[in-house]
């Protein structure tokens, strides 16, 4: 399962037997998998596959049934099975988008950047009681912040809304934003939940560069729940394919391209009745993406 | 031991009442998720409607009980339930989709306001009916204590199993029912699928403003006192009883009710009377922090 | 509005739509016919025998044709109205608005200096000072409850607990203790937050809607409490003879006691009762100054962006790191403090509490004001306590309709305008100098 071609990063996370049963229901049965530093690791699979509820596994908004979820940082490894949402983001690093987008719409873009530094500000304004008597501690950590902030918005040319309410954004810019509030909590790990989801082909474009540049600059390890399959293949170093909550595929774009199981789990089962362009049209897309 | 079965009843009598309004909390939460803060105003008006109703009538000069009884019930519910739709027309459907706060406040503005409307119009005195339904069974005669049923206490009982039946059979098998338990899955798809979701709250309002109503005629007959008041603290405790049942569930918030009704008359008779409202809070606050869901209620998964 | 009505709007061109009129103006005139007829048209008034009914058919009667009247100029308007209706008004509206916002600050400042000058101006009596220091009570418990409700989102309904804290540990450590109102103060304030503390930990993790009912609920225990805990509390006859604040140790009486020198004498003045109300107005005023200036600050704070992020969207909090435990509780607990100020000096003020005045009404009160106002916003908190607070003290004859009123405004304001008269919110931080004034 684990017989990767050796790729770039070293591991950072990995996910074992992880299970996640809703009453009867099978969310994610006995997944594992491997997600590694400076690589985008893609989760693709039909709707109702389980991949959001494997990012809420991970992010702690659900307790898994069953499954370890180890984080390996340079010194330590965290177990994120065992923690708590906030301090999975806090300690762990691990930050995510949503899949319908979850801004603080009535704060301004810039805002919304600076809250998602919260637990450095905190940290240098001894919780906030520095920042009451304007210690310059605190003046020097805000701009720090405000820098950081700035950067982001530059690398996403969102710099001339700064000032704006987030809400007011269009759609493709809220995206934006959403991925790069997550940025601003310096994670080692990032998890976006169908960031191409409604975006027209530049704006996606526009999304693959930033993706790249991300893991090109950042070092991190990107994880991609995503149906836009030009995004999937075009920047994807390693896709698992989920289908029924299970483990149906794992490797680089072409072998899953490839996989007879996962045309299967897109197409329906009876592969072999389909019209022929059908099946074509899912090689050309793949084909497109690669390009 | 006669005291204690004394009690038993009174605090069965209690609950019936109780978990009437109950139903309204529950089934407005069920199917638009908010608590109709302004629902145990709707019982206390229906209480006064009821007190109307009954000095109208006496001065009518009708006598017969039953009929009566049947006459003062269908006015006060009829004139309660367009209470009830007016409240959802006025303050609460004009602010679906509005920020997650504004149904609540909405809902706070309109209770302090019926409050206060019938304030105005009726005075703040208290208002004393004379008993309608005297007498009763004496089930135990000793020499310490007699334990009493009165006629009244079996009517509000007997009249609340009645009314829950139909009631759910209401639920279960109409197209009103099913209606309503669509809307409370899912109310976008309702929509798509043609039920007119506008008109299945109103009448869920209408429905817990009418069961509300009769609380109120029970609740005038039983203590023979009411005043503009009372409306909170019931409307307190029966919300209490719909969570403690598990809100959204039917048989929860009857269930819920006479547990709440029985807490407080034991914990009156028993402990302290002062402190019987500080019982009712309690158990509020336990609930939604150990179990949240209720006795009967579903567990609810986050959506994200 | 309804489809029924936009449909034949499009039908009937601009036309009176008359039939319809009639209809919609008939329907609400029977729907208010049966509201009206039992609670309107009857009575309920003490007799010998018992309980009568006074008839009052006339008032149905004026109601049912108001509404109808009301409903069919209500429909024509909208049928002849169109789509410009009401445009120039809101235009209007906007326009005086967007002014107010770019001279918030010289408005506030203007508010600030009239306020410190009040008991000099030549209209201010005696009453007229004291009814602002009594209003200036209203806006400090608007101020606190809007940290709780405007920023974190959080709505509580039992605010007056914290206030009622603030007043009875005054109250209590002065009659026992006899510590002096300087002393108290902070006591009372930290006291007040301890309770915010010990309540909120349990049930700050419960949705809006139940903290809101469990926070009622608070609020009446601690009312009941204080109603019966006789021993410690006096129950209902409340405390008296609390001990007025001094001025530096200086005492505002007459004669002060032995040992004692009294503000009149220090100064060399003549005694006036005046100046001991002039005092407790300047220091009302301090208080809520202090209350507004931190929260102006701490908005800028990130513990303050915190709670208009929580207020936003809780789970996205979640997922950036954000402790959503903590960073409610200490909304609750600042909020709770400054109740716990203002109790303290409520308490100093009147000379005697009792459980009356902390009735779920007085945290209606506080909520409206704040909701009113627009959440979060704290020149809107001034305006809507003006309009709450100091308005029926001039109509002393419409008392009994004040609750009415606010109550129907509550409503109104959440149909109409969501976010209160002062919807207007700046940020906290700009990228860009002066963004605003561009546009």
């Amino acid at each position: 399962m684990m017989a990767l071609p050796d790729a770039a990063g070293e591991a950072l996370l990995e996910v074992e037997h992880l299970t996640m049963r809703f009453g009867g229901l099978v969310a994610v049965n006995e997944l594992s998998f491997v997600a590694r530093r400076r690589e985008i690791t893609a989760i693709i699979g039909p709707n109702g596959a389980g991949k959001t509820t494997v990012f809420n596994c991970l992010t702690g908004f659900y307790t898994p049934t069953v499954g370890r979820l180890a984080l390996r940082h340079p010194r330590r490894t965290y177990f994120l099975e065992r923690m708590d949402d906030f301090r999975i983001a806090q300690f762990a690093g691990v930050a995510r988008t949503f899949q319908n987008i979850r801004l603080f719409p009535r704060m301004s873009v810039l805002e919304n950047l600076i809250v998602a530094q919260h637990n450095t500000l905190m940290a240098a304004s001894l919780f906030s009681v520095a920042g009451l008597f304007g210690l310059a501690r605190y003046r020097h950590a805000e701009r720090a912040a405000i820098e950081r902030a700035r950067y982001w918005l530059e690398k996403t040319g969102l710099t001339p809304f700064a000032d704006d309410d987030a809400g007011s954004l269009p759609y493709g810019l809220q995206r934006r934003l959403e991925i790069v509030r997550a940025m601003c909590i310096e994670p080692v790990l990032l998890c976006l939940d169908e960031p191409a989801a409604g975006l027209n082909p530049r704006e996606s474009a526009e999304l693959n560069r930033l993706l790249l540049a991300i893991r090109a600059e950042h070092g991190i390890g990107v994880l991609l729940i995503e149906h836009d399959m030009s995004v999937v293949m075009g920047i994807s170093d390693h896709i698992v394919v989920l289908d029924h909550g299970s483990l149906i595929a794992d490797g680089t774009p072409d072998e899953v391209r490839s996989d007879p199981k996962v045309i299967r789990a897109y197409l329906g089962e009876e592969e072999d009745e389909l019209p022929g362009d059908v099946a074509a049209d899912f090689g050309r897309n793949h084909g497109e993406g690669q390009a | 031991m006669e005291y204690f079965i004394q009690q038993l009843i009174n605090g069965m009598t209690l609950g019936a009442i109780y978990g009437l309004i109950a139903i309204g909390y529950t089934m407005v939460y069920g199917i638009i998720g908010m608590i109709n803060f302004a629902h145990g105003e709707v019982y206390m008006i229906g209480a006064f409607i009821a007190l109307i109703a009954f000095i109208l009538l006496a001065k009518l000069g009708l006598a017969t009980i039953p009929l009566v009884l049947l006459l003062v019930l269908l006015v006060s519910m009829g004139l309660t339930a367009v209470y009830g739709w007016t409240v959802e027309r006025i303050a609460y459907r004009p602010l679906r989709g509005s920020f997650r706060l504004a149904p609540l406040i909405s809902a706070i503005g309109m209770s302090i306001a019926l409050q206060n409307y019938v304030q105005v119009l009726q005075g703040a005195r208290v208002k004393p009916l004379q008993p309608v339904i005297a007498g009763g069974f004496k089930l135990i005669e000793s020499s310490a204590f007699t334990v009493t049923l009165s006629y009244l206490q079996i009517v509000i009982v007997v009249l609340t199993l009645a009314l829950m039946a139909g009631f759910s059979l209401l639920i279960a098998r109409t197209p009103l029912g099913r209606a309503q338990r669509a809307c409370e899955q899912d109310r976008v798809m309702a929509a798509l699928v043609g039920v007119d979701v506008d008109r299945t709250i109103s009448l869920t309002f209408v429905m817990g403003a009418a069961l509300a109503a009769v609380a109120g005629v029970m609740v005038t007959l039983y203590y023979g006192v009411i005043d503009f008041f009372i409306g909170f603290l019931a409307g307190i405790k029966a919300f209490t009883a719909a969570v403690l049942g598990g809100i959204g569930s039917l048989p929860g918030a009857m269930l819920g009710g006479l547990l709440i009704g029985l807490v407080e008359t034991f914990w009156s008779a028993y402990f302290t009377i002062e402190y019987k409202d500080v019982a009712a809070f309690a158990i509020l606050v336990l609930v939604l922090i150990f179990r949240p869901t209720g006795l009967l209620g579903r567990p609810e998964v986050e959506k994200v | 509005m309804r489809p029924g009505a936009t449909a034949r709007l499009a039908g009937a061109g601009m036309g009176l739509d008359l039939p319809l009129i009639l209809k919609e103006a008939g329907l609400t005139a029977l729907v208010v016919f049966a509201l009206a007829l039992p609670l309107f048209g009857f009575r309920t008034v003490d007799s010998a025998g018992g309980l009568d009914v006074a008839y009052r058919f006339d008032w149905v009667a004026a109601a049912v044709a108001v509404a109808f009247v009301g409903r069919a100029l209500l429909v024509a308007m909208r049928t002849l109205g169109g789509a410009q209706r009401a445009r120039p008004g809101e235009g209007l509206l906007a326009r005086a608005g967007r002014a107010f916002y770019r001279h918030t600050t010289w408005i506030g400042a203007a508010a600030v200096a009239f306020a410190v000058l009040l008991p000099l101006l030549p209209f201010a009596d005696r009453y007229v000072i004291d009814i602002a220091s009594y209003f200036l009570i209203y806006v400090m418990l608007g101020w606190g409850l809007n940290v709780v409700v405007g920023l974190a989102g959080l709505l509580d309904l039992g605010y007056v607990a914290f206030y009622a804290v603030g007043a009875y540990s005054y109250a209590l450590a002065s009659l026992h203790l006899g510590l002096s109102f300087w002393w108290s103060l902070p006591l009372a304030g930290a006291l007040a937050a301890g309770f915010g503390i010990l309540l909120g930990f349990p049930v700050l993790r419960l949705r809006g809607d139940y903290l809101a009912i469990v926070t009622l609920g608070f609020g009446e225990i601690i009312r009941i409490i204080l109603v019966n805990w006789y021993s410690f509390t006096n129950g209902p006859n409340g405390i008296s003879g609390i001990a007025r604040p001094s001025f530096f140790g200086l005492a505002f009486s007459r004669s002060p006691g032995p040992g004692e020198v009294a503000f009149h004498e220090f100064f060399g003045l003549d005694y006036a009762p005046v100046h001991r109300i002039a005092f407790l107005y300047y220091l009302i005023l301090g208080l809520a100054l202090v209350t507004n200036l931190f929260t102006l600050r701490i908005r800028r704070l990130p513990v303050g962006r915190a709670w208009e992020a929580l207020r936003e969207d809780e789970i996205a909090c979640r997922s950036l790191g954000l402790n959503p435990t903590n960073i409610k509780l200490s909304a609750f607990a600042i909020g709770a403090m400054f109740a716990g100020f203002a109790g303290s000096f409520f308490a100093t003020r009147q000379g005697f509490i009792s459980p009356e005045s902390f009735t779920f009404i007085e945290s209606a009160l506080i909520l409206s004001i704040v909701v009113l106002g627009g959440m979060g916003s704290q020149i809107g908190v001034v305006i809507a306590a003006f309009a709450i607070v100091v308005l029926p003290e001039w109509f002393r004859e419409f008392q009994q309709y004040r609750m009415l009123v606010f109550g129907a405004a509550m409503v109104m304001i959440m149909v109409w305008r969501p976010r209160g008269l002062i919807a207007h919110r700046d940020p906290t931080v700009r990228l860009h100098a002066g963004g605003e004034a561009g546009r």
